[in-house]
């Protein structure tokens, strides 16, 4: 199992230019903004179990640049059906990567699926998404870094973390700011 | 019993509706299969400049369109009245970043509805949306839809608004139920 914080900044320590990032409500939020605030993070603070499907969005309408879902499991668990409809949709550079560490972190780290039977890679895989992988170690954790800048196929990864709660980095709250600037940042503005 | 003659010419406003969704520039759409848009459904999928986007279930397009958005591309949600009770709590997305929306939405539960269970949703409707600060725009008449969704759609991109063409069963037609 990885420390989330220790992941993310492995993860995004040399964030190729054309990454944009979406993360999930919560916890993988702080995670992103704890790298270093970027305009190419769009940062959810609600719609939760939409990060993927916001994640889609951006990848069709931005097929030259490389889009990575952050999330949770719990964010991931509402919004089940979006892996069904990108396994469809097969999008090419878009990468769902799900922190999971079998708890809703917010909530007072009640078990989630997870913890129970479900397993989220098979999930994605069942559902038919190009690449699947589980990464449970540093070594794992290195590979998926090195993909995140390469992957040619739609790619989903399960992290496993632990169930640490490390303190929150809040960026800002203002959904038409953090809008305003992204679209700015692509160059769609 | 007595029989009804159903009308089968295939009615114009769909392939309006379709003309209009090009002249905006609409480039994904997504949608839950409906008999209502089945027309409309079948022109997106045919145009290489549309990606038609199959949902499991309609708050996932609020998201698409979200996302759509932020990439720079113009989007259209497609579902019928029982999928707008799925949207609400995405619905939050769209209003805290003020995004544009435009739902195309075929009524159900209402003139000469058969399935009783098709009103309960499809009375909230409007007023749901309205609580979401999504402008609704009623269509009875095969007429005024071209017209009404172009000028909804401007106001839903220029002014960056969330908006609703509300189909009327009416407009749509009964729904044969024994076959």
């Amino acid at each position: 199992m990885l420390e989330r914080r220790k992941a993310i900044a492995t993860l995004l320590a040399k964030r190729p230019g054309d990454l944009v990032i979406v993360s999930g409500l919560g916890s993988t939020t702080y995670d992103v903004a704890s790298v270093g605030d970027d305009d190419r993070n769009f940062y959810l603070w609600g719609a939760m179990g939409g990060a993927a499907m916001v994640g889609l969005g951006v990848a069709l309408a931005q097929p030259q640049r490389r889009v990575g879902v952050i999330t949770g499991d719990g964010e991931t668990l509402m919004g089940l059906g979006a892996l069904a409809t990108v396994a469809v949709q097969k999008p090419a550079n878009l990468a769902i990567i799900v922190f999971d560490n079998g708890l809703y972190g917010e909530t007072g780290s009640q078990a989630s699926h997870t913890r129970g039977t479900v397993d989220l890679t098979k999930v994605a895989a069942a559902c038919g998404i190009g690449f699947t992988m589980e990464v449970d170690d540093e070594a794992g954790f290195a590979r998926l870094t090195g993909l995140l800048a390469t992957f040619t196929q739609t790619l989903f990864a399960r992290v496993a973390i632990t169930p640490t709660e490390p303190p929150r980095v809040l960026p800002t709250r203002d959904g038409v700011a953090l809008k305003l600037r992204f679209r700015k940042a692509v160059g769609v503005l | 019993m007595g029989s009804i003659e159903l009308t089968t010419a295939e009615p114009a406003w769909p392939d309006q509706l379709f003309a209009v969704l090009k002249a905006a520039n609409i480039r994904q759409v997504g949608y839950v299969p409906d008999a209502g848009h089945a027309r409309l459904i079948e022109r997106c999928a045919a145009d290489s400049a549309i990606r038609d986007v199959v949902l499991t279930t309609e708050e996932e397009g609020i998201a698409l369109a979200a996302g759509a958005w932020l990439g720079g591309q113009r989007s259209a949600l497609l579902m019928q009245s029982s999928g707008v009770g799925n949207c609400i709590n995405m619905l939050s997305l769209i209003k805290s970043c003020r995004f544009p929306l435009v739902l195309i939405v075929t009524m159900r539960g209402e003139w000469a509805e058969f399935n009783p269970w098709q009103v309960a949703m499809g009375s909230m409707v409007e007023p749901t949306l309205r609580l979401a600060d999504v402008h609704c725009y009623r269509l009875e008449q095969a007429e005024d839809v071209a017209d009404v969704a172009g000028a909804a759609i401007d106001l839903a991109f220029n002014g960056e608004l969330a908006i609703a063409l509300l189909l009327s069963q009416r407009l749509i037609g009964r729904k044969v139920w024994v076959k």
